[in-house]
């Protein structure tokens, strides 16, 4: 795999070799099912029924804020004392919920049993429950079942195992016609965005996945070439791949030149040629250009720690080096999945400190003496942060936000730009 | 299992979380697994602390339940010995740590740290939040004052002569709805009658200070749910007496007064004499008179629902049409209250059927959590929050009690707020054609954009509940049009008295006839 590097760039060797500072220790990280409050919204006639304790429906209602009221698509099977005597019990009870559900919601075509912890621990079967409860209610409802559980899944992996979980069931692709597919929960407003660029490539229209309607999932089979819209999908990609699809490697959409070097993945496959190519992308990334221009001299030359989310810091990182001139101090990443994120780390500048896994009071130690002017981490830590006297950003946003894409490469600057203005207007 | 989308409380460990927060000078060792530090936020957040709370997760991940995640606690607990140096520690499990059977509490005496360790049992498939945060606080009390009771029965020495009065505040914690302004407005009242206020806890309190706890002549109890079982093993153990009262409200204000004066053996006349709310006066000025009989439904945890509907009826003059608490172990207050004002008590933590009862009921203004809030939102009724749960802006940078005499002037105009204001609700009843004051326009004061009155001759779209259902009495079109001709704050109401008229009398069809008889039958 080659990736286009700008010339002079200081990255040339980037962080392809650069060691990783692995830790264990207590992580501050929110698990899987955070990932039903945008996979609810995307999937339009999906239902998410999470098995889990008090604590799983504590957690939705705290993370979704006020979502929750707008009549949300998932809710929480709490598990109770008598749950847990026996397992029989436990799967009657769980037919006799989603009776309920289901009767309540007629328009409910896809459900999703999500596992967590506490039905983890138990080992509550929910794949053998799945398939049960999806025999019975065929054709009306699909049932299908992943892990969002905490001990498994953080944050954005609750994506992977949930798209993960669909792959098997997509339809099959005629294997003749080569097709693109874009695996990744990405906003309306990017798709169509990207839609049109593919179009004006002479390219197939891309299908994407997750589909809007349950109903309306992608194909797959040989001819399939994918690409990622979002880095913490390895599940997804290695099921779409044993379906016979081929993963096109790239960085990741964010950016000027993230989003010129993912379109350009796709169009090498599908033989576009290259004066097709800059006359498409042209007028669009010299628009992300000038719209990252606004921020460039907030940005430019600051330090910024990240501390692990979502997987997204390293190609943040990347795109805020690259592009906006930021000096990343620190990128930590829950999980850094090597295949998926190497021509991202080829663009890191070189000396970058990469770690992977958490230890959340450590690490907060090396933030404190690194002194960062900028810092990406959580709601747990952010205002705790503030009141030490250091700039943030709230990591959640940055998943809740559409960023991919030429059209968003200014906002995506302005996410992090903002928290640093504000404190040049405040007077108190 | 049961299907919850929306509950009212958090697991018991949230509770103890609240106690630890709210306290200093101790940690709080949760062996749970990863993803379980969301509830950090909750403080960080919602109540908008500048601090992270004392709590140290082991966040286990499924790799570490091959191994022994007895060994990943004991780790966790003595770094977070090393780390934070408190007075005491408290260790537990979450739901999932309590599936796995690791015994803290055992493993903690194990390390000998050289600090109190007090383990917590909470059982999070059977308990939830409040009763967490009470049997937290109580533990600990009983931990750390417990050591310095005195042989039982042992009665409690009379209070020297030339000493101040004192009592301790039991029951504010961190994340609790209004308990910064509470505990201030309670102390200052205190403070005037002359009582001198030794430990507030856990709010502000450190493990040293409960050590104190017995020292003070009574207790004052601000929030049962909290307080209580702790302020009754002080009562037996101390023979400490505490108060009964909550002081939301006028009325219940002045008993307070009078309980405290009289537990303290003080004269309150002063106190009383120089009341200094503005509530009383508000709701008697004429102003107010349109208020009389509003129908309201109130919702809470138990101390803030019995307390609303006792204001509700007597200080603002509204008729209380239901009145419900989510906490089971305060429920017989609630019956209480609710028999006392001639309405029902709904008892439950499922929030669909409160929603069916508003939707029943049809109140003109409901009190209640933020989940009633929404409930009310999605029926078109105003709305005002009296307890948690609660979202970040119930935790407001301004002063805001709910407690004592400003307390009431801060009920009085949250919960007047949300009502249509009395001459445009007149001008609504008499020009029912009117292009912007009409139903769907919405009360003028929130903001809303005014939407034009649809196109006459088009009937008015009544969407929720079309005026015929398949099995009650027909509603001619003369009689349907009338009754669309009524406010409709009162329009269902009015609805269900017709109908409910024409049953009792095996009418088929409703008239205008009807409307109006059933009007002149349920007059009062």
């Amino acid at each position: 795999m080659t990736v286009a590097l700008k010339p002079g760039s200081p990255a040339a060797s980037g962080c392809l070799d650069a060691p990783i500072l692995r830790e264990r220790g207590q992580r501050e990280v929110f698990c899987g099912l955070t990932g039903i409050i945008w996979l609810h919204r995307k999937i339009q006639d999906a239902f998410f029924l999470i098995v889990g304790s008090r604590t799983c429906a504590h957690l939705m209602q705290s993370a979704a804020g006020v979502m929750i009221f707008a009549e949300p698509r998932f809710a929480t099977a709490i598990i109770e004392d008598r749950d847990l005597a026996g397992l029989s019990d436990a799967n009657d009870e769980l037919d006799r919920v989603v009776e309920r559900l289901l009767a309540r919601r007629p328009d409910i075509k896809l459900l999703f049993l999500v596992g967590s912890c506490p039905s983890e621990v138990i080992k509550l079967d929910l794949s053998r429950a799945a398939a049960r409860l999806s025999q019975r209610y065929t054709p009306d409802v699909r049932i299908l079942n992943y892990s969002g559980s905490g001990i498994e899944t953080t944050f954005t992996q609750g994506e992977d195992n949930c798209l993960a979980s669909l792959v098997p069931t997509l339809p099959e692709a005629d294997a003749d016609t080569p097709s693109l597919l874009v695996a990744g929960t990405i906003a309306d407003v990017v798709e169509d965005q990207l839609c049109r660029l593919f179009e004006g490539l002479g390219m197939p229209a891309p299908a994407f996945l997750p589909a809007r309607r349950a109903g309306d999932q992608p194909r797959v089979g040989p001819g399939t070439r994918f690409l990622l819209a979002q880095p913490y999908l390895p599940e997804t990609a290695r099921l779409l791949e044993a379906r016979g699809a081929t993963r096109l490697a790239a960085p990741f959409p964010l950016g000027a030149d993230g989003t010129t070097e993912w379109l350009r993945a796709a169009a090498d496959a599908f033989g576009v040629s290259e004066e097709r190519f800059q006359a498409v992308t042209e007028r669009p990334r010299a628009r992300a250009v000038a719209a990252l221009q606004h921020h460039r001299a907030a940005l430019e030359g600051r330090s910024i720690f990240f501390f692990p989310d979502s997987q997204l810091e390293i190609p943040l990182a990347r795109f805020l080096s690259q592009e906006l001139g930021m000096r990343p101090v620190e990128v930590g990443t829950p999980y850094l999945h090597r295949g998926i994120m190497d021509p991202e780390l080829a663009l890191l500048p070189h000396g970058t400190r990469l770690s992977e896994g958490q230890d959340v009071d450590r690490q907060l130690a090396r933030c404190r003496a690194d002194a960062p002017d900028l810092v990406v981490c959580g709601l747990g830590l952010a205002n705790p942060l503030e009141a030490e006297g250091m700039a943030t950003k709230w990591s959640i946003e940055l998943v809740f936000t559409p960023v991919q894409g030429y059209e968003q490469a200014g906002d995506l600057a302005g996410l992090f730009s903002r928290p640093l203005d504000r404190r040049t207007r405040l007077e108190v | 299992m049961k299907l919850a989308v929306w509950t009212y409380e958090g697991p018991p460990h949230v509770g103890a979380m609240r106690v630890a927060t709210a306290m200093h000078g101790l940690h709080y060792v949760l062996h749970a697994p990863q993803g379980d530090t969301y509830a950090d936020l909750l403080f960080t957040m919602i109540e908008r602390l500048p601090h992270r709370p004392p709590v140290t997760y082991t966040t286990f991940q499924a790799r570490d339940l091959g191994s022994d995640t007895a060994e990943l606690f004991k780790r966790t607990l003595g770094d977070a010995y090393e780390r934070f140096k408190p007075q005491a520690i408290m260790v537990g499990a979450s739901c999932t740590a309590e599936l796995i059977q690791d015994d803290p509490g055992g493993l903690g005496r194990t390390l000998g740290l050289p600090v109190p360790v007090v383990p917590l049992e909470l059982p999070s498939y059977q308990r939830k939040e409040n009763w967490g945060a009470s049997e937290t606080l109580y533990q600990l009390v009983r931990a750390f004052a417990g050591a310095n009771a005195p042989e039982p029965g042992t009665p409690r020495p009379p209070r020297d002569p030339a000493a101040r009065p004192s009592c301790n505040i039991l029951g504010p914690t961190a994340l609790g709805f209004r308990h910064r302004d509470d505990v201030d407005e309670i102390t200052l009242l205190l403070q005037r009658l002359g009582v001198e206020v030794r430990v507030t806890a856990p709010r502000g309190a450190s493990p040293a200070d409960l050590a104190r706890l017995g020292e003070a002549d009574f207790n004052v109890v601000l929030y049962p749910e909290t307080g209580e079982a702790t302020a009754r093993w002080l009562e037996k153990t101390f023979g400490q007496p505490r108060t009964q009262t909550v002081p939301i409200g006028i009325g219940a204000t002045r008993a307070f007064i009078r309980e405290v004066a009289e537990l303290a053996g003080i004269d309150p006349s002063a106190e009383l004499d120089r009341e200094q709310s503005r509530l009383p006066w508000y709701s008697r000025s004429i102003d107010s008179t349109y208020l009389t009989g509003k129908r309201v439904f109130i919702f809470a945890d138990a101390t803030h629902a019995v307390a609303a509907a006792r204001v509700a009826a007597h200080e603002f003059g509204f008729e209380v049409v239901g009145v419900g608490t989510y906490d089971r172990s305060f429920a017989r207050d609630v019956r209480a209250v609710a028999e006392e004002l001639g309405t029902e008590a709904l008892i439950t933590d499922d929030y669909l059927e409160v929603e069916d009862r508003i939707a029943e009921l049809r109140p003109e203004l409901v009190l209640g959590t933020q989940m009633e809030r929404h409930i009310a939102k999605r029926l078109g009724i105003g709305c005002a929050v009296i307890s948690a749960p609660v979202h970040v802006q119930d935790y407001p940078a301004r002063r805001s009690p709910q407690m004592g005499f400003e307390g009431a002037n801060v009920l009085w105009d949250t919960w007047v707020h949300p009502l249509m204001m009395g001459l445009e609700e007149h001008l609504l009843g008499m020009f029912r054609g009117d292009f912007e004051f009409h139903d769907d326009a919405g009360a003028s004061h929130h903001g809303a954009a005014a939407t034009a009155r649809p196109a006459e001759p088009a009937p008015e779209p009544e969407p929720e509940q079309p005026a015929n259902d398949a099995d009650g009495p027909h509603w001619s079109q003369d009689a349907d049009r009338e009754l669309r001709k009524i406010p409709f704050f009162v329009r269902g109401k009015a609805r269900r008295n017709t109908e409910t008229f024409a049953r009792e009398r095996g009418f088929d069809t409703i008239t205008i006839e009807t409307l109006y008889d059933a009007k002149a039958h349920f007059a009062r």
